[in-house]
């Protein structure tokens, strides 16, 4: 999972479904589970659409196609929307995607892939637009994801965007160092933010005890 | 007048409570937000505390932090063991985390038991000025005290856990109006699902919201409750309402909200959490109250929302790269483009979860059954939101209202909302549910859910189909 992130080159798998949320990535029945094992969620990430009811591969879903694979997921618009869940960003990362790439994510979703080492990239509705034809041309169309230089390419036009990501998140991917690792060096800063605010002025602390 | 008293009346209240709980901010970064209270339920946290376990660190403010079970606890014989494993596992899994890590458990069967976003303001652990998170989208309701509440993942969870601080962008900001009265029969929950109608399910993404106008500030802090839970359907981080008398009573003498001196105290210091008079936000949308009537929705999103009059909008005023996921979704439903859902069969109802599982919302569902039966072929499930709702409508005996009429109160908890335990709407069912999600298979594989507010999904129960509440007012 923190692999350290620089220039990923990979085929693609396409999604082209509008407001994917994240009861479709992962059905609320996994969140059942008590662990985040990234087999089990991978193996179940998109299950319904992927799986048949007596639970055989649906031959009609893309992940099932052997022509589509690699380490970027191209989805439609509005993708993650839905409950906050991060069983779904367990889930992409667990199946082995590094990248997913839309031209709109919901909000908590794309901080959940982050926080799971997997890029959010948006990128605008006609590249994206261009880039489900390229793949629908040829399954094995590449895409390079460079991270330094915040690019994304579509190899088979040559057509070129750049993203946004924060220097702070782009230093820890590639750094594959992650957020609680920082929180818990800043522990001084915490401390001294309390005893600045302490008491009623922030109810939060102080109102709570003997339960 | 001074610059610096200008740039106060031009803050907005998110603006105040936010920069109020600033630690840091991170360098071409997030800002790193100190939080006052974290909730824990058992789906979303045994990783987080798996995490700090394996970090081998403890809670920083354990104190801070209260957990319960909800989403997976049965809504009858509670008191038995929970039959399905895995619920089980998950339920036990929290109680020892609590125990392990020193925090506060309301177990199942505990009187504050119940779902969390019922819990927090009944138990005054939700107050004015605060910032609250939990790992659930829904924390949003929260809002509805004032506070800056937020759902988060789970890595965040494990932040809050280990240093009591998450790293976020700063949202931006948005006011939603509602001005004028409402009509009869129109409550919270048509406010919120009119709302999502007009503004998407993406359509505050990126945006924390306040909700004010003549119609919000006239709203119970239950219906406050209601339309701040649905903040996060249209997308956006959370909504929120600014305190007012009405918090500030409700909130009076409730088990966590001070006491005495402390209470004068508090109170003086809340009334000053508003919105500067020019305060400036990034969007301002206003609605009048009169143009809402009882809603209903017709697909499989909560923003594909309408009038219970109306008729499903005709595919040719969808955008056309809609019309796939549109048909999709009214395929799914069983419904046609521009036909009506008024007189529907209905085989399901359900009453409850942290949109519309509080005292009101029993009282509205009680007053409309009175005097009538429940639909023979309806199956009716009532769950209230926590044990002190369940209490409150033994001690106002609505559930001999209910009962009368053929209904019967199950025990607490989050229910046939997201049909984690036994209570799964069966598949090709048509449901009127007063919860917050009619994705597909939401309430259980194949289940087709009608949101509405607790007055029709009264009058569902007693007619057998979709009607107008108002028919029965
Ligand atoms: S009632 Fe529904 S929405 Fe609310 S916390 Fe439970 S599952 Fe989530």
């Amino acid at each position: 999972m923190k692999k350290k992130f620089n220039i990923i080159r990979s085929s693609c798998v396409p999604l082209p479904l509008e407001n994917v949320d994240t009861d479709q990535i992962i059905p609320a029945r996994f969140l059942k589970a008590t662990s985040r094992d990234e087999k089990f969620f991978g193996d179940n990430l998109f299950c319904d659409w992927r799986y048949n009811s007596d639970g055989t591969p649906n031959s009609s879903f893309v992940l099932n196609n052997p022509a589509y694979k690699g380490e970027i997921l191209v989805a439609d618009k509005n993708f993650g929307s839905g409950s906050s869940r991060e069983h779904a960003a367990w889930a992409i990362a667990g199946y082995g995607f590094r990248v997913v790439i839309s031209s709109f994510f919901a909000d908590i979703h794309k901080n959940n892939e982050l926080n799971n080492f997997v890029l959010p990239v948006v990128v605008s509705e006609s590249f994206l637009a261009e880039l489900f034809e390229s793949i629908a041309a040829d399954p094995s169309t590449i895409v390079e994801v460079n991270v330094p230089a915040q690019t994304v390419t579509n190899m088979a036009t040559g057509h070129s965007e750049s993203f946004e990501i924060n220097g702070y998140k782009k230093y820890c991917l590639m750094n594959a160092m992650d957020d609680i690792d920082f929180l818990l060096q800043s522990k001084d800063k915490i401390e001294s933010y309390e005893n600045r605010n302490n008491g009623y002025d922030s109810p939060g602390r102080g109102a709570n005890h003997g339960c | 007048m001074s610059l610096i008293e200008n740039l106060e009346i031009m803050n907005t209240l998110f603006d105040i409570i936010w920069d109020k709980h600033v630690v840091q901010i991170v360098k071409d970064g997030p800002t790193q937000i100190y939080i006052d209270r974290l909730y824990c339920h058992e789906v979303t946290t045994p990783q987080a505390f798996d995490g700090m376990r394996a970090r081998g660190i403890k809670c920083f403010r354990p104190e801070q932090i209260i957990c319960m079970p909800d989403h997976n606890t049965p809504t009858h014989d509670q008191d038995k063991p929970i039959e399905d494993p895995i619920s089980k596992k998950q339920v036990d899994t929290l109680a020892a985390n609590a125990a392990e890590f020193g925090l506060a458990h309301y177990a199942m069967l505990d009187k504050r038991n119940g779902i969390i976003h019922v819990v927090g303001p009944e138990r005054g652990l939700s107050m004015p000025g605060m910032t609250i998170v939990c790992g659930d989208s829904h924390t949003s309701t929260h809002g509805a005290m004032g506070a800056v509440s937020f759902g988060i993942g789970t890595s965040e969870v494990e932040m809050v856990l280990a240093s009591q601080c998450i790293l976020q962008q700063k949202p931006k900001s948005m006011r939603i109006s509602v001005e004028g009265s409402l009509g009869k029969g129109v409550t919270a929950k048509d406010i919120a699902l009119f709302i999502m109608s007009k503004m998407t399910t993406s359509g505050a993404t990126g945006y924390f919201v306040e909700y004010a106008g003549s119609a919000v500030k006239n709203l119970s802090m239950e219906g406050r409750l209601t339309l701040c839970n649905l903040s996060i359907e249209m997308g956006a981080r959370g909504g929120f309402i600014a305190p007012d008398e009405t918090t500030f009573e409700y909130l009076k003498g409730r088990e966590y909200a001070p006491k005495g001196k402390d209470w004068d105290v508090v109170v003086a210091y809340w009334k000053t959490l508003k919105s500067g008079a020019d305060a400036v936000f990034d969007k301002e949308i206003v609605f009048k109250a009169e143009d809402i009537e009882p809603m209903v929705t017709y697909g499989t999103n909560p923003g594909m929302g309408m009038g219970i009059s109306q008729a499903i909008p005709a595919l040719d005023t969808i955008p056309a790269s809609g019309h796939a996921s549109y048909l999709k979704s009214l395929n799914y439903m069983g419904f046609k483009p521009e036909e009506k859902l008024l007189g529907k069969k209905v085989d399901y109802v359900f009453c409850g979860s942290c949109t519309n599982g509080r005292i009101e919302d029993f009282r509205a569902f009680a007053s409309l059954v009175k005097g009538h039966k429940k639909a023979k072929d309806v199956v009716c499930w009532l769950v209230p939101g926590s044990w002190m709702v369940k209490q409150q409508i033994e001690d106002e005996g609505l559930d001999k209202v209910l009962e009368a009429a053929g209904f019967e109160i199950r025990q607490p908890g989050c229910s046939a909302c997201l049909a984690m335990n036994d209570d799964k709407i069966p598949a090709g069912k048509l449901a009127v549910s007063t919860s917050n999600r009619n994705f597909e298979g939401r309430q259980g594989p194949g289940a087709r859910t009608i949101l509405a507010s607790p007055l029709t999904a009264a009058a569902a129960a007693i007619t057998g189909v979709v009607t107008d509440p108002r028919e029965l007012i």
